[in-house]
């Protein structure tokens, strides 16, 4: 009879927790920055199942340690033993088999949710003959025969434009289809959009926290990585990867607009070049206001070129 | 085991005060046990500071307390030393200390090898921390010192911060390989007649697998760092994607060794709750054989995670799914470990003294530290957090609110071991709670700062961030103070403190079975094992009139 409570007790406890880890995998959502892209909401989904399960498992056994601790007390002089057993057969099998499924289903829906992003894909492992990151030329075969693209559908897909994104200490550029190069990066809501992603000295990263992607930019290397903005608004751009000195000040202003004010915008600056203030350099030039002055050695940063200007050449 | 306290060679028991072993070359693995833990100390301490400073950087949006250069060296070196002259190097004096002890052997196998291995540490520290007097400073690419970045420095300075930083670490791998090669022979070749592999204690099982991985995986890294240390002086290029080397190289290398690091550092955590939690539980290690198994199946799984640092980096699609993949399988043997340290506490007679406080706590901040990590096993949102602080949050409750107070538990809990003194109970218990607080609201407050998008590194952040970092700023202030009754308690009660009894705890394990402190060849017979490890139902270990600590 009370071995029957007891279990009635614990399947109470566990049914509690469902209850409570649940609510907490829901509340997971309000935690993240806004969702910006289609890629955001996928994301997000992951961390909430991840954050349920997670509470499941911490508040279940600190939920019996701190049980233990108020119930399970000995008095000061009683050093006999508290329970003769050694071990469980059965218990470890089912506590071993148990994580063992968990995290086949976690790496299970990770690998789902990461086959929808447009990023470093699963192709390479079909296509090990290319090198690791020329898509462009898997991409070209990939236009000419659409069949193909099922196959290897986890390459980033065709995207209507490419916008190639500059990092060097510490100064973010684009360029538009229309060689315009911008300190901004602007895109079009609702349409994806190719980034190629280049460094110039030192490995910088590609981040904006509402869009949920992140990838290195490696020197001498070209990345791409393709994305869909969904919500129209300014982000901010941070660079990732350690990059020096002024890495924190490394950032750029991102606007998600309507294709009107994209075209607009894009047709508009074209026509007024202006120098732009970069906050490194800035910072650079004056003695640091901080309490302490270390006076250390520093990579100077260049002066920043003329913005919003067109360039027919390739180079940069 | 059949093996009555030692009543017989307390006779023997060194002279409390003879302080100035400490500072002479000893081979005795007691005394470079005890050097190597009070060095590392100092380091804590040294490391510590510099995260005062960075948090208080952190208190304010803007860039005001240090100028950029030298918080780009602060955090480098706090990571440096904590990793490299606080938890390993402790670990390894922890394990010089009670490995012998705990299988039965008189000293470590190569007792010379041991004090070299040790006598290299001071002067690589020392040379390490001298960099903040060089002109340009110390290193400033962070402890992972990816290259090119950690490359550039003035042409024409040969002696630079990052040239000392390299040279420094590699003393200190050279250090770490030729302890490991020591710690493996030992356990092999040197336990006690009886003391079959499933008699040792679980602290023993999870050293051997802890020195198997400095074995195996370190010298990938002092490969690289030789590398390294060309490119930046020599002007070779294996690392320069300007002139056709490659950095990604790098970070495989730096990673195939610095991920099992974390369980270098870890293992022996483990193997501390696992001797600590069934001693004030009163009952044996729940499911004995899989937890040892568990601590070799950690070690021989975490070779093959490493990529999971570079999710973000230049790494192809079936690249970042298989080693999402084998990290996630980390979580059994772990979560078997988990498993068993709470059902060994389960329904049992719980005496919740100092250590055991500690070891609780570590036990169950672990399970959070676990939780946090599968998650950014998961590629998709590791994208999102990479490099944020919510990593940092993770990391540093492995290695701080895990490791670090499984650290202290084991200071206390073999204190009066070592000094042949009693700690001061109440002063343990407050620097219990000045540690387990103010350290869980320090590094909960960096996990919503990740997921937000604070980047690690940062000097200078968007104002929006400010809350949580003001509130985990002022939490690690405290943490900052709460070391000060440690050190006192711990001071005062090696000069103070009134005379242990053999076996305090009433526990098991041969380490209790000899004097406190033990004599030069720790046992006057060497004792025969006969029976299981953690046997808490042999009455001996029941016996009242053993309880009385102090005079």
């Amino acid at each position: 009879m009370f071995r029957f409570l007891e279990y009635l007790l614990i399947a109470g406890y566990i049914a509690v927790l469902l209850v409570i880890s649940h609510w907490i995998g829901q509340q997971a959502y309000s935690w993240m920055p806004l969702q910006a892209t289609a890629e955001a909401k996928k994301v997000d989904d992951l961390f909430s199942f991840l954050v349920s399960i997670g509470a499941f498992i911490l508040l279940g056994l600190v939920g019996m340690m701190l049980y233990s601790v108020l119930f399970f007390r000995a008095s000061k002089e009683d050093y006999s033993e508290g329970h003769p057993s050694r071990g469980d057969v059965r218990l470890e099998i089912l506590w071993t088999a148990t994580p063992t499924l968990l995290v086949l289903w976690i790496a299970f829906q990770s690998f789902n949710i990461y086959q929808q992003l447009n990023i470093l894909g699963l192709g390479q492992i079909v296509h090990l003959h290319l090198p690791l990151e020329s898509h462009s030329v898997a991409l070209a075969s990939l236009g000419a025969s659409p069949a193909n693209a099922a196959i290897v559908s986890d390459v980033p897909k065709p995207a209507s434009e490419t916008i190639d994104v500059f990092a060097k200490q510490w100064e973010w550029s684009f360029r538009y289809p229309n060689n315009l190069t911008s300190n901004e990066l602007h895109l079009k809501v609702n349409r994806n959009i190719r980034l190629n992603l280049h460094a110039q000295d030192v490995i910088h990263g590609f981040y904006v926290p509402e869009f949920r992607l992140k990838q290195d930019i490696i020197p001498k290397r070209d990345i791409d990585i393709v994305l869909t903005p969904t919500r129209t608004g300014k982000y901010k751009l941070k660079d990732s990867q350690f990059s020096g000195t002024y890495f924190a000040l490394m950032e750029a202003d991102v606007y998600v607009e309507s294709v009107e004010a994209y075209n607009q915008w894009l047709t508009q600056t074209a026509s007024e070049p202006t120098a732009i203030k970069n906050q490194a350099v800035a910072e650079n030039i004056q003695v640091a206001k901080t309490l302490f002055k270390s006076g250390w050695y520093t990579v100077a940063p260049d002066q920043p070129a003329v913005a919003n200007e067109r360039k027919v050449s390739n180079d940069t | 085991m059949t093996h009555e306290f030692s009543e017989a060679i307390a006779e023997d028991r060194e002279p409390l005060d003879n302080w100035r072993q400490y500072f002479r070359f000893s081979t005795d693995h007691k005394v470079i046990g005890v050097q190597y833990m009070v060095m590392t100390f100092i380091f804590f301490l040294i490391g510590g500071l510099l995260a005062m400073i960075i948090r208080a950087e952190l208190l304010t949006p803007e860039s005001n307390l240090v100028d950029r250069p030298l918080y780009n060296g602060l955090f480098t070196m706090h990571g440096t030393i904590m990793i490299f002259l606080w938890i390993i190097p402790f670990n390894a004096g922890l394990s010089n200390y009670l490995v012998p002890l705990m299988i039965g052997a008189r000293d470590m196998a190569f007792p010379l090898l041991n004090a070299i291995s040790f006598w290299i540490l001071p002067p690589a520290g020392i040379l390490l921390i001298s960099s903040f007097l060089l002109p340009n400073g110390t290193a400033q690419a962070g402890w992972w010192s990816y290259p090119p970045v950690s490359l550039q420095f003035p042409p024409g300075q040969l002696i630079n911060g990052e040239f000392i930083w390299i040279v420094s670490l590699i003393l200190i791998g050279i250090s770490s390989i030729m302890g490991a090669v020591n710690f493996v022979t030992t356990i092999f070749w040197m336990r006690s007649p009886g003391m079959t592999f499933f008699r040792m204690p679980v602290f023993v099982w999870s050293v051997f697998s802890a020195q198997l991985l400095q074995l195996i995986n370190l010298p990938a890294l002092t490969g690289a760092l030789i590398l390294l240390l060309f490119d930046l002086a020599f002007g070779t290029q294996f690392f320069k994607p300007e002139e056709g080397g490659d950095p990604i190289i790098y970070q495989h290398l730096f990673w195939f060794y610095s991920h099992p690091a974390v369980y270098i550092m870890a293992l022996p955590a483990f193997g501390i709750i696992a001797e600590i939690l069934p001693a004030f539980s009163r009952n044996p290690l729940f499911g004995y054989r899989s937890v040892a198994i568990a601590s070799l199946g950690i070690a021989v799984v975490s070779i093959f995670v490493w990529v999971h640092h570079m999710f973000t980096s230049a790494t192809p699609g079936w690249m970042r799914m298989t080693f999402m993949f084998t990290s996630m399988l980390v979580s059994i043997p772990t979560g078997v470990k988990a498993f068993a340290w709470t059902a060994t506490i389960w329904k049992s007679k719980l005496h919740l003294e100092t250590p055991m406080l500690f070891a609780m706590g570590a036990a169950a901040m672990f399970i959070f530290g676990g939780v946090t990590g599968v998650m950014l096993a998961a590629t998709p949102f590791d994208i999102h957090v990479n490099n944020t602080y919510f990593v940092v949050g993770h990391f540093h409750y492995i290695v701080f609110n895990t490791i670090t107070m499984a650290i202290f538990a084991a200071i206390y809990f073999w204190f009066p071991k070592i000094t042949g003194r009693m700690y001061a109970e109440g002063w343990g218990k407050l620097h219990f709670w000045l540690t387990f607080i103010p350290a869980n609201i320090t590094f909960f407050s960096m996990h919503p700062l990740g997921l937000q998008g604070m980047l690690r590194r940062v000097s200078s952040y968007d104002p929006r961030y400010q809350g949580w970092n003001v509130i985990a700023s002022l939490a690690a202030f405290l943490l900052g103070v709460s070391t000060l009754p440690f050190i006192a308690n711990i001071v005062g009660s090696w000069l103070y403190g009134p005379r242990a009894v053999d076996n305090p705890w009433h526990a098991t394990g041969l380490e209790w079975t000899t004097s406190s402190p033990p004599p030069r060849d720790n046992f006057a017979e060497i004792p025969i094992v006969t029976r299981p490890p953690y046997d808490y139902g042999d009455p001996k270990y029941s016996v009242i009139k053993n309880s009385n600590n102090g005079e």
